[in-house]
């Protein structure tokens, strides 16, 4: 260890010289120890259950039809890259669904427009928090909390309270139907969404400055980082990801459910945090998120086809958000973690 | 030991130190103090910054185990070390610190009994109670305050008079651990100078009630008249201990603190260019008061004065970090400071080094790399894509000419030293090549080897142009890196030092006059 890293030292580094010194087997196990739980617990479940879970049909299901939850779930870590909590992503996309179906199921309006309209709706979501949390200076997390629930409110008045359908069936086509390589086409846009925010967080000057003003606010300030436009950016992003998942929730159900959305916020919250412990951890990361997002699926899904009652999504998702947030102030060297 | 000790005492001490060294790492702090404080009496503790007087407080609170070998009595008991903070506050010593502890949404009452209310010693805590209790401890005091009002209603000087008051009676136990002494660590830095005497009146009263008082002020005039006795440290020795202040001029007090040791040759400094550069007019922030100053094209300007000063406030100031306004040219281009900001400061070609190296200077969570590279990202994109390759390559290059060691651009910023994490906050600013560097205690807690590298740095790029402010409270350092020195005192310049004055000696002098208003031309006469 010591005489490799002498030789590194004494060596000019080249362009593109990949990442320091071989870290310690600790810090390589804690990075992917979350992809190979994934594929253990998928193992077990395949020997457990080859007829049911081991089958191309389960994998698109599982894959396709949940792509919902690993949209909102990347909507969820920009905001939280930078500090703030969103808890109204589950609003945003009740919301954003609601109108896909009203305005296009129940009013003729062309699927183009209502897409758009419902991405905007979710645009003004974040800029109303945003509007609230920089402005007022209130904690993110109560102003999202509250502004989750008032979408809830207009959502019941939009629908009248009731289920509403009637969707364009090329939305459907578009997220569940059509397939490529045997998967439905929304876990694509999902794993599209994912590479983006890689890209983003990585290899743009908007995520570097993200990355600071979560990790140091003050520090961003004093560099010349404008911390409030980074942090209302993050919350729109949040707002229209959010809508883009309300999208998607309509085009795999062909309907909006009034209170369909809120099922999710859960559980994407224990994806974001779950996949901070992963790929690089004690950082909110997409990758890890995607992982965690599955690695919550397939358990839920296996346990399921072992015959466990519908409680034991409850359970799942609430025990991994707590053991998760509970890991990454482990990596965090149990520092307390500053959200605001 | 004791008995020796002991035996040429005419009374007994209520604070006895001997024999007390307190080493860090391979400097010591503290050596060999020979220390005590009389029943019934105020008693100065004065010295400069790096003098040992705050260890020394810290060793008394039991904060730092001094060396071994120390002894410590307290009203007579000798206290065994390692000591604990409950043993000594049982011995009837208390602490109250500059920042005074207060919840400022409580109430009066409720801050005053917080010690009694914790120790669930009662059964009733109603507010009437509280109330009750509060008033007749104030009544004692002679102080005139409504327990039902929140503390951040109150003046400064009601907040320093209600901790003290509060460190005397506040716990309201048995008289068996009555309070021996009260150690005011610099009360008076934050008061206007007016209100002081409602301070020094209360401490009168609390002597004259059965206690001692340790008092620790840069102050000097406040330390004459309030003190009975004062002891003097520089560079960790006691060079006079309990000189009676009956009739002392503040001249011999600070001809203790500053001592007459020899002057040093100053490192070269290149002579700036004629003409300013910056131009400060009418700065007003934090406790500024129209402060107007120039500074040339390669000057090192240093900015100065004790506690309570604000010569802290004027780099945030001037980078738009804090709330201020006033304007300032840099370069020809003139900036209004109410609408400073530091991105719009960063753009002028201003950087600012904090004093708050991990919270505001650089994230020890992040890369070395990442820190280093904030400021000039732009730089490394190509085709919408961050070259990070190349980033982590020149921060490399900046670890070698910074001397950062190890040279670990992949790690994490928390890894290094203070030495050589200043040394990356300095290469993060310097290598955007600003016009004017900003310093807010450039080399605190910083080891001597990166300290003298820093400072023969900011020399040679000052050389090269670039104008520095350096706002610090060592002599010593303004003595090695500045030009010219200006001394601040309650907001405003009170002395501007050049040439051969830019030494420690002067400059401490500076310092410690320009807080004694009523006595400073008495001083500066016998000084010519």
């Amino acid at each position: 260890m010591t005489t490799t890293t002498t030789s590194r030292d004494a060596a000019p580094v080249h362009p593109g010289a990949r990442k320091g010194p071989r870290q310690p087997i600790v810090r390589q196990l804690e990075r992917v120890a979350l992809p190979v739980a994934l594929a253990v617990l998928a193992m077990i479940f395949c020997v457990l259950r080859p007829d049911t879970f081991a089958t191309v049909d389960n994998l698109s299901a599982i894959l396709g039809s949940q792509a919902v939850l690993v949209v909102v779930a990347l909507g969820l870590l920009v905001p939280l890259r930078a500090g703030d909590f969103d808890l109204s992503v589950g609003g945003t996309l009740t919301l954003s669904a609601m109108l896909v179906a009203v305005l296009n199921g129940e009013h003729g309006v062309p699927l183009s427009a209502t897409i758009f309209i419902a991405l905007g709706a979710g645009a003004l979501v974040g800029l109303v928090n945003g509007l609230f949390v920089l402005y007022f200076g209130i904690n993110s997390f109560i102003v999202t909390l509250g502004v989750g629930q008032l979408l809830l409110g207009i959502v019941s008045l939009l629908s009248g309270n009731r289920i509403v359908s009637g969707i364009d069936q090329s939305l459907l086509d578009a997220v569940v139907l059509r397939r490529f390589l045997g998967v439905p086409l929304g876990f694509y846009y999902a794993a599209l969404l994912c590479l983006l925010l890689w890209y983003v967080f990585e290899y743009t000057t908007v995520g570097r400055r993200l990355l600071f003003v979560g990790a140091g606010r003050d520090v961003a300030r004093l560099s010349g980082v404008r911390v409030n436009r980074v942090r209302l950016g993050s919350l729109v992003a949040a707002g229209v990801i959010a809508a883009l998942a309300g999208v998607l929730y309509a085009g795999t159900t062909g309907s909006a459910d009034p209170r369909g959305g809120t099922a999710y916020l859960l559980p994407a919250f224990a994806a974001a945090f779950l996949g901070a412990t992963s790929i690089s951890p004690g950082r909110f990361n997409p990758w890890g998120t995607l992982i965690a997002a599955y690695f919550l699926l397939v358990g839920i899904t296996g346990l399921q086809m072992l015959g466990a009652q519908t409680y034991v999504q409850d359970l799942f998702y609430g025990g991994a958000l707590v053991l998760a947030v509970a890991l990454s102030q482990l990596l965090r060297g149990r520092r307390p973690q500053e959200f605001s | 030991m004791s008995q020796a000790a002991l035996a040429h005492a005419v009374y007994e001490p209520v604070l006895r130190f001997s024999s007390l060294s307190k080493t860090f790492g391979g400097t010591r702090a503290l050596q060999s103090i020979d220390f005590d404080v009389a029943p019934g009496e105020v008693h100065g503790l004065v010295g400069h910054n790096g003098s040992g007087k705050s260890t020394l407080i810290k060793v008394l609170a039991a904060y730092h185990d001094p060396d071994a070998g120390a002894f410590l009595a307290i009203g007579g008991s000798s206290v065994a070390f390692p000591a604990t903070q409950e043993q000594i506050h049982a011995l009837g010593v208390r602490f109250v610190h500059q920042d005074l502890g207060l919840i400022p949404t409580l109430s009066v009452a409720e801050n005053l009994l917080l010690g009694s209310i914790a120790a669930e010693r009662r059964k009733h805590s109603g507010m009437r109670r509280l109330c009750g209790e509060a008033a007749g401890l104030l009544a004692r005091y002679g102080l005139d305050l409504d327990p039902g009002m929140a503390v951040s209603t109150l003046s400064a000087v009601q907040r320093a008079n209600l901790a003290i008051v509060r460190a005397v009676g506040g716990d309201l136990r048995g008289v068996s651990d009555a309070v021996r002494l009260i150690v005011l660590d610099e009360p008076t830095a934050f008061l206007p100078a007016d209100d002081k005497q409602h301070l020094y009146q209360l401490i009168r009263q609390v002597v004259a009630q059965g206690s001692s008082v340790l008092f620790v002020s840069h102050f000097l005039d406040e330390v004459i008249e309030l003190c009975d006795r004062v002891t003097v440290l520089r560079d960790g020795h006691v060079v006079a201990h309990g000189l009676e202040t009956m009739g002392m001029s503040t001249d011999t007090l600070v001809g203790h603190i500053v001592g007459h040791d020899n002057r040093r040759e100053r490192a070269l400094l290149s002579a700036p260019a004629p003409g300013t550069y910056v131009d400060v007019r009418g700065l007003n922030a934090g406790r500024l008061r129209d402060v107007s100053f120039e500074v040339a094209r390669g000057e090192i300007l240093g900015v100065t004065g004790l506690l309570g000063s604000g010569f802290e406030d004027v780099p945030p100031a001037l980078f738009g970090a804090i709330q201020a306004s006033g304007e300032l040219d840099v370069d020809g281009r003139t900036v209004g400071l109410r609408r400073q900001q530091p991105h719009a400061a960063v753009g002028a070609g201003i950087a600012f080094v904090p004093a708050d190296r991990n919270r505001q200077g650089v994230v020890p969570t992040l890369d070395i790399s990442d820190n280093l590279s904030l400021l000039v990202l732009r730089k490394y994109l190509r085709a919408a894509v961050l070259r990070r390759g190349r980033i982590r390559n020149d921060a490399g290059t900046l670890l070698d000419d910074f001397d950062v060691r190890p040279r670990t651009p992949w790690a994490v910023t928390a890894a290094l030293s203070g030495g050589n994490a200043q040394k990356v906050l300095l290469a993060k600013w310097l290598r955007c090549q600003p016009k004017l560097l900003l310093l807010v205690e450039p080399t605190q807690g910083v080891d001597v080897t990166s300290r003298l590298q820093i400072e023969q740095m900011l020399v040679t790029r000052a050389g090269q142009g670039m104008s520095v402010i350096c706002a610090t409270a060592d002599p010593e350092q303004l003595e090695a890196l500045c030009h010219r020195v200006l001394v601040m005192h309650e907001g405003r310049i009170a002395a501007e030092l050049t040439g051969s004055a830019v030494n420690k000696h002067d400059i401490a002098e500076a310092c410690l006059r320009s807080g004694g208003r009523p006595t400073q031309l008495k001083g500066s006469e016998s000084h010519a």
